[in-house]
């Protein structure tokens, strides 16, 4: 049987405030346990939230850049359940009236095409601390540093059919909450994170499949694992007779599967009701509009822009736009270097990711900056060194020896273009190599790269290559 | 001294014929002396007491006093005290101090107040008898054998039997109006959002509001005048210019409008009861006020739809009560759920435990749309109700309770029976109103409370209403016989 997969996610993003959705605290990350947790966070008798506005505004930039609509009135309610980490015994979020509903989101598939995936909703809600199980013999420790951090919750509606779409989605919706500068996606310390609503139907069937919920995954890579998984287990399954349970699995990246959580782990009965503590949140036309004002250019209309006015491929302008800080790097670098956007992006995308990369740092962390990086590549440009000695040059700009022009200058790496000297070398192979000479003349052009790689060793890679490559033909007929 | 009123209290004080010292070490004498006759005090705060005092004194040496400097009062224990016990009557804070003062306390504090101690309650406010309390169960000074009324009884014994001269209250659904009724005292509830409710340790947060009792109106326009305002840290707190309440208290109530609703006189009012209430009306009419017939047709509805709403908001307020960061805990705890049972098993009194549970149910899948938004449905139809009424008169009157005090042990093994003696209280509190309970005379020797409702931020008219009262009628001057 041919079997159709289906998908939606809950993406968690926590929202770039300085302090917590309902209290004083800072939301930094890494103090001390308990250090950022004050009368509020505690839940201490007596104590009441009051909403911090800049995750209203985060929320309804958001809900604009997706095209979705902005509730006038949202409603905070709260989400009972017991645990030692959630000291209200309940936890503040939205259910009935979120403040975004509604949006849209096109995503790249691999092929080239284009796909849109709704939006159901995006909601703020507030976070939980954490238990730690660890360190502890026979206890746990809690730590409310995170209690009351704020959180978006951005829904999507079934409308991934694969691992890889389901990863794409989560890529685009990472890369604009980066755009926005209201979260700032570190996925290692959970500020991203994901859940994702996996079933399978056959092929035709317009029925949806019994889906399990697959919580908490914090990487791209775990995504597409888990959910392929999860996907094979499900098919296996009903393809055995066997029936599926809806229930909320984790994925075990150690053993590489998916089990079901623990019963007590799992959903009950929440008793929403709205939070009597808190007023419901109105918000105006004019609200709105000022917060339109503030949405920066988004990476779609940045990659359009890439193409028609800097010329660049679609491919090269959605790769350069992917990320925020890469595209501001690469206009950065385009303004330091003059222009030469392509060349800009062929240097970015190809020797300083790749060295990125090998030492595992993003492009925030990047030993060379735009201006350097733009130095270098107009040095290519007005033929002051060759393709070859700029690669030399990047290396010691990577290593922090100076901007492109004091590294030239000190190495005395500059291109030679002086034809007398280029001449004077050409002659010294010549006679040093009769015998290719002859060869040469004789009808074997072949031997014309010989010569080329001699001159060029001569000069120390310095001569023109164009001039060596003119000098040299003119040099061999006579 | 202990019969004077904070406004006299405040002259004297003024003109330096008492100190600060001297009224505070007064007050704590007599609770010291007293109290153990009426339980009103679960916490007596005497060295912090005279320290205040001591300060207060000198301030008032230099004439720089605040509007309540030197005066002492006594605290319902449901609000946070910095540095003292709060415990709001329950086992399971016994051992609570809070970080932070109440924005209440803060605002007493800051206008020179003098704090006695924390008075006794039902538990975690949960209650119309005081009977709920974990400390004990208080005696009404009108008759020991009755109860004071409840969830503020302490703060109602305390004040009547002359133990302070005015304290703070709360009142959910009625916890400061039904007490005032039982002990003789007038008691004020202001308007939803008047009062902050920061530090005021949450029953059902959409009805509690902080009040006073006092045993005059014009010493609950000043102690208001201190407590209400706008409070950042409490969202539902109103952003309005507060009235000075003792402004308008001598104005005359020539052309008044009084409304009286025909289902606050039915026959679950006591004959008696109603006789008094219908006296005090007389005295209205002949200072020059109207009366209007009014309707307020779900009132009958107000008790089963509030024994939902504040059940739902509690059961969910109370979580946070799970022996995990402070509070009480079980010894031994085998895991985290018995950890859970036991410290609140053990912790809560039953009529805790009932509210919780009712409140569960309620808000549980399956029963939320037929409760809890069926009880919300009909909280709109009561406010829109006393819109209307609003429309006709410019206050409500009737009889805060059905019946004066009732004995202890009388009510309190049959839950529905204690519910109803808030039955015309409880309607306010569903759409937020303020209304007041002042003394209107004596049936076989125990008091009687006049209950007048106002419109929405009308404490000011409320509190003349009832000042004027109290110039032609001296009820409220009455204590009670057997007091030392």
């Amino acid at each position: 049987m041919q079997w159709e997969v289906v998908i939606g996610l809950e993406i968690h993003a926590q929202l770039a405030t300085k302090s917590k959705i309902f209290s004083g605290a800072s939301t930094a990350y890494g103090a001390e346990p308990n250090t950022q947790a004050c009368a509020i966070d505690l839940g201490l008798p007596g104590v009441l939230p009051v909403l911090n506005k800049e995750v209203l505004r985060m929320a309804v930039l958001f809900g604009l850049a997706i095209n979705a609509d902005i509730s006038r009135q949202s409603v905070f309610a709260r989400k009972n359940y017991f645990y030692p980490d959630l000291p209200k015994g309940y936890q503040i979020s939205q259910m009935d009236l979120p403040i975004v509903k509604n949006g849209s989101l096109e995503i790249e598939l691999e092929d080239g095409q284009t796909k849109v995936i709704a939006l159901t909703r995006a909601h703020l809600e507030e976070d939980a601390g954490k238990s730690l199980h660890e360190d502890f013999a026979g206890m746990t420790g809690i730590d409310l540093n995170r209690a009351g951090t704020p959180l978006l919750e951005i829904v999507s509606e079934p409308d991934m059919r694969s691992a890889k779409e389901a990863v794409a989605f989560m890529k685009k919706i990472h890369s604009l909450v980066q755009y926005l500068g209201i979260c700032d996606g570190n996925m290692q310390e959970g500020s991203f994170r994901c859940d994702a609503n996996v079933s399978v139907r056959p092929k035709g069937q317009e029925k949806l499949g019994t889906r399990t919920e697959l919580k908490n995954i914090n990487s791209f890579r775990f995504v597409e694992k888990a959910i392929n998984l999860e996907v094979e287990r499900q098919i296996e399954l009903i393809e055995d007779g066997g029936t599926i349970t809806q229930e909320t699995r984790l994925y075990d990246a150690d053993r590489d599967e998916t089990r079901p959580m623990r019963s007590k782990e799992e959903a009950n009965d929440y008793r929403y009701f709205p939070d009597p503590d808190l007023l419901p949140v109105e918000v105006d036309d004019a609200y709105i509009e000022q917060v339109r004002t503030q949405l920066p250019e988004l990476p779609a209309e940045k990659k359009a822009r890439f193409i028609a006015e800097l010329a660049l491929s679609s491919q090269d302008a959605e790769m350069l736009t992917a990320q925020k800080e890469l595209a501001d790097f690469f206009e950065s670098t385009v303004e330091a270097a003059n222009g030469e956007a392509k060349l800009c992006a062929n240097w970015i995308m190809g020797e300083l990711v790749a060295t990125l990369n090998k030492s595992g740092k993003d492009i925030s962390q990047s030993n060379i900056s735009p201006e350097r990086l733009g130095g270098l590549i107009q040095r290519i440009k007005d033929n002051t060194i060759s393709g070859k000695i700029a690669k030399s040059v990047f290396e010691f700009l990577w290593n922090e020896e100076g901007t492109a022009d004091e590294i030239i200058e000190r190495k005395g790496l500059k291109q030679v273009t002086d034809s007398g000297f280029i001449e004077k070398i050409i002659a010294e192979v010549m006679t040093n190599n009769p015998e290719q000479v002859e060869q040469y003349r004789s009808g074997k052009e072949k031997v014309f790269g010989f010569f080329v790689g001699k001159v060029m060793q001569a000069s120390q890679g310095k001569a023109n290559p164009a001039q060596v490559n003119q000098l040299l033909k003119d040099k061999l007929k006579s | 001294m202990f019969e004077k009123t904070i406004a006299e209290l405040i002259n004297d004080l003024t003109h330096k014929t008492v100190s600060s010292v001297e009224l505070t070490e007064a007050f704590l004498h007599r609770i010291n002396h007293s109290d153990a006759e009426y339980n009103s005090f679960i916490t007596v705060t005497t060295e912090q007491a005279m320290q205040q005092a001591r300060q207060a004194d000198q301030r008032l040496a230099r004439g720089d006093g605040e509007s309540l400097t030197g005066i002492p009062l006594a605290h319902k224990d449901i609000f946070c005290t910095k540095g003292i016990k709060t415990t709001c009557a329950s086992k399971m804070l016994d051992n609570f101090i809070a970080p932070y003062d109440a924005t209440v306390i803060e605002k007493f504090n800051q206008a020179g107040a003098v704090t006695l101690g924390k008075t006794n309650m039902d538990e975690f406010a949960m209650g119309s008898s005081n009977e709920t309390s974990f400390y004990g169960p208080v005696k009404n000074p009108w008759g020991k054998n009755h109860v004071p009324g409840g969830s503020s009884g302490g703060s109602a014994a305390a004040v009547a039997a002359l133990l302070a001269p005015g304290a703070t209250g709360t009142d959910t659904g009625g916890s400061i109006r039904q007490p005032a009724a039982l002990c003789n005292l007038t008691g004020i509830k202001p308007t939803y959002g008047r009062v902050s409710r920061w530090g005021m340790i949450a029953f059902a947060s959409s009805l509690d509001q902080g009040g006073v009792m006092t045993r005059t109106a014009e010493d609950a326009a000043i102690l208001l005048n201190v407590m209400a305002g706008f409070d950042s840290k409490d969202s539902t707190s109103i952003n309005q210019p507060v009235d000075d309440y003792r402004a308008n208290l001598n104005n005359d109530l020539t052309g008044l409008r009084i409304g009286l609703p025909k289902e606050f006189f039915d026959e679950k009012l006591d004959n008696q009861m109603a006789s008094k209430i219908q006296d005090a009306i007389k005295v209205y009419q002949q200072a020059g006020a109207e009366i209007v017939d009014i309707e307020l047709p779900h009132s009958a509805l107000s008790v089963p739809a509030y024994y939902v709403i504040a059940p739902a908001e509690c059961s969910s307020n109370l979580s946070r009560y799970d022996g995990v960061r402070f509070g009480y805990r079980c010894e031994n705890p085998i895991d985290l759920e018995d950890l859970y049972k036991r410290s609140r098993g053990e912790a809560f009194g039953a009529e805790v435990k009932r509210r919780i549970m009712i409140g569960t149910y309620a808000l549980s899948a399956g029963y939320y749309d037929a409760y809890y938004l069926k009880a919300q449905k009909v909280r709109q139809l009561i406010s829109n109700d006393f819109k209307a009424a609003f429309e006709k008169c410019d206050v409500i009157m009737g009889p805060t309770t059905p019946d004066t005090a009732f004995e202890l042990g009388e009510k309190s093994q049959d839950p529905v029976t204690m519910y109803l003696s808030d039955i015309y209280t409880i309607a306010v509190n569903l759409a937020g109103l303020p209304a007041m309970s002042i003394p209107a005379g004596f049936v076989n020797d125990m008091p009687v409370g006049l209950q007048i409702i106002g419109n929405y931020f009308d404490e000011s008219r409320l509190l003349n209403v009832a000042h004027q009262y109290q110039q032609i009628t001296d009820w409220h001057q009455q204590t009670p016989a057997g007091i030392c």
